[in-house]
């Protein structure tokens, strides 16, 4: 069924996505600046699991009656295949990014039944000079540093979640299809529980499942690159000319439907001088994880 | 329904054992039941209808009416409900409480929130020695709970304690924070002689500066931001704590003659 949002197509498809393991930290600083370049740190070499371990992003700003410690702070969020994995990104992340931070304490910032280590063992480095308070039924640890003191939670939740939810935005030319994405992931920022992990929460190297090579487990999405168009089975007409992908983990299905169609609906209020044509999504029949968000029930309304 | 009300009769000759008048322990008697309760009075077993006379019958909230120092191991071992004291209380007040909240509106004699685990312990006027220490040859005082006190504080508060938070807006006697394990002590007023004797770890939270001894030593006046959720944490108790603001404190740490890495602060330094 054919489906034109403000003249753009939206295809008849859906989205795949799967499992994960995700959790949510607090980051305090002494203004916001410090806040960021210490997230800015952890979150950063954390696009995708493929290469990268974690996929992460800040989430938002917090004001000072949100945060814990009463200081300006942002909230980050990481997910990962396995809780394993996620347990050991965190504690590295921490100890490189956070505790090396001037200034910056690190908080829990969600509730689950399982805890994992954000300062449990970090402790360490104090070196026998760190010390702990339980303050209203939460551990938190102080360790000397050279700034002072370094205050982190001993633990934070880990929860279930859902990692790759996406779509395609395909326009005529590539300034045409990055400026669209920069317009969907402002709309989309504005979205709790989700992030877009990669650079500038836009990728252009959207990929399939498998390759032709034994050794890759992933390849060019070669159906969705507009230089192919004549040389594979093409999903392209003649008129795309570039095609970009915003991916979006959550800590729902349905935090993740509403971010795709907050970022849809923002891309075609922009109409067709926008230069984009249609909005797609990654579909991989199957192959790729059991949620599914099909485009059309989530612009209807009617995702489940 | 009205609070379970116990209303001493006379004045006490001889100390009586009030453990077993707890919201937990009579929460599945009878009325009959409870009238027919044994007390320890001195040296011998007592009704406790003998001692008091019993109005009301919310056992989850458990009143002593014309309360003295002589009524001891009130809210022994208690882990739910709430007992109100008006007047004063006698030894072991809270002794090993687990839940619920104690609120003596007088005084309380030695050894109040003793061995306590967990729970709310409010008393509006003086409290003896040993205050959240450890029994007898136990090696670990106070686990858990919060302890408010209006009034003064005996000596050695916190004598071993493990864990919790002890306020006091008044003086202590000597040796606060003696062995002290880990866990929170505040005193608005003044401290006496050896405060911190042999101290382990934890926080002592000082007004005024102590006559510290020669194993505390100085480390200078600091800006310490977990002092902000201290704080915060005091903020639900109706306390002068409540009203602190500043992380601005001069921090000494000892005991070294115990190898000890607690800390004391003085507020506002």
């Amino acid at each position: 069924m054919m489906m034109l949002l403000n003249t753009i197509q939206i295809d008849d498809t859906f989205a795949e996505a799967f499992n994960m393991r995700g959790t949510r930290v607090i980051i305090t600083a002494q203004n916001l600046k410090w806040a960021y370049h210490a997230a800015n740190a952890m979150t950063g070499f954390a696009t995708s699991v493929i290469g990268c371990g974690v996929e992460a992003g800040i989430e938002r700003e917090l004001t000072t009656e949100e945060t814990p410690d009463g200081r300006p702070g942002v909230s980050i969020l990481m997910f990962a295949m396995g809780s394993k994995v996620l347990m050991q990104q965190l504690e590295t992340r921490m100890g490189q990014c956070i505790l090396t931070c001037p200034t910056a304490a690190a908080f829990s910032g969600i509730d689950g039944e399982d805890k994992i280590s954000l300062g449990k063992h970090l402790r360490y480095f104090g070196d026998g000079f760190q010390t702990s308070k339980l303050i209203d039924g939460k551990r938190y640890w102080r360790i000397p540093v050279m700034d002072g003191e370094f205050i982190t939670e001993e633990t934070t939740g880990m929860v279930r979640a859902i990692g790759g939810g996406n779509f395609l935005i395909l326009a005529t030319s590539q300034p045409a299809a990055l400026a669209a994405a920069e317009v969907a992931i402002e709309a989309m920022k504005k979205v709790p529980n989700v992030i877009m992990p990669f650079p500038g929460g836009v990728v252009r190297s959207g990929s399939k499942v498998g390759s032709k090579y034994k050794t890759m487990f992933a390849s060019t999405n070669d159906a969705f690159c507009p230089t192919l168009k004549g040389a594979t089975n093409t999903e392209l007409s003649p008129e795309i000319e570039s095609v970009m992908e915003i991916v979006i983990d959550g800590l729902t299905f349905e935090d993740i439907a509403l971010s795709m169609k907050v970022g849809i609906e923002a891309i075609c209020n922009l109409g067709a001088a926008s230069g984009v044509k249609r909005i797609s999504a990654g579909n991989y029949g199957g192959k790729l994880g059991p949620h599914l968000f099909k485009l059309h029930d989530i612009l209807n309304g009617s995702n489940s | 329904m009205n609070a379970l009300t116990f209303t001493l009769k006379n004045a006490l000759k001889f100390s009586v054992n009030c453990s077993g008048l707890t919201p937990n322990s009579l929460e599945s008697k009878s009325m009959t039941d409870i009238a027919n309760t044994k007390v320890t009075y001195g040296n011998h077993s007592v009704q406790v209808t003998d001692l008091f006379d019993i109005t009301g019958s919310d056992v989850t909230h458990i009143v002593f009416k014309n309360a003295s120092n002589k009524m001891d191991y009130i809210g022994a071992h208690m882990s739910s409900g709430n007992i109100t004291i008006e007047g004063n209380a006698g030894a072991y007040l809270g002794f090993t409480m687990k839940s619920g909240e104690i609120h003596c509106t007088g005084s309380a004699e030695s050894y109040a929130a003793c061995n306590m685990v967990g729970g709310l312990l409010k008393i509006d006027a003086n409290v003896g020695d040993f205050l959240g220490a450890g029994s007898e040859g136990l090696r670990k005082g106070m686990r858990g709970g919060t302890v408010l006190i209006k009034g003064n504080a005996g000596d050695r508060v916190g004598d071993q304690m493990r864990r919790g938070l002890i306020l006091i807006e008044g003086n202590v006697g000597d040796y606060c924070g003696s062995r002290m394990i880990a866990g929170t002590i505040g005193v608005l007023g003044n401290v006496g002689s050896y405060t911190a004797f042999n101290m382990h770890r934890g926080t002592l939270l000082l007004k005024n500066v102590p006559n510290l001894h020669a194993t505390v030593q100085d480390c200078g006046t600091h800006t310490l931001p977990y002092l902000s959720l201290l704080f915060k944490s005091f903020k639900k108790y109706n306390t002068p704590f409540s009203q602190l603001s500043s992380q601005r404190v001069q921090r000494f740490v000892g005991d070294a003659a115990y190898k000890g890495n607690g800390e004391v602060l003085i507020l506002n330094a």
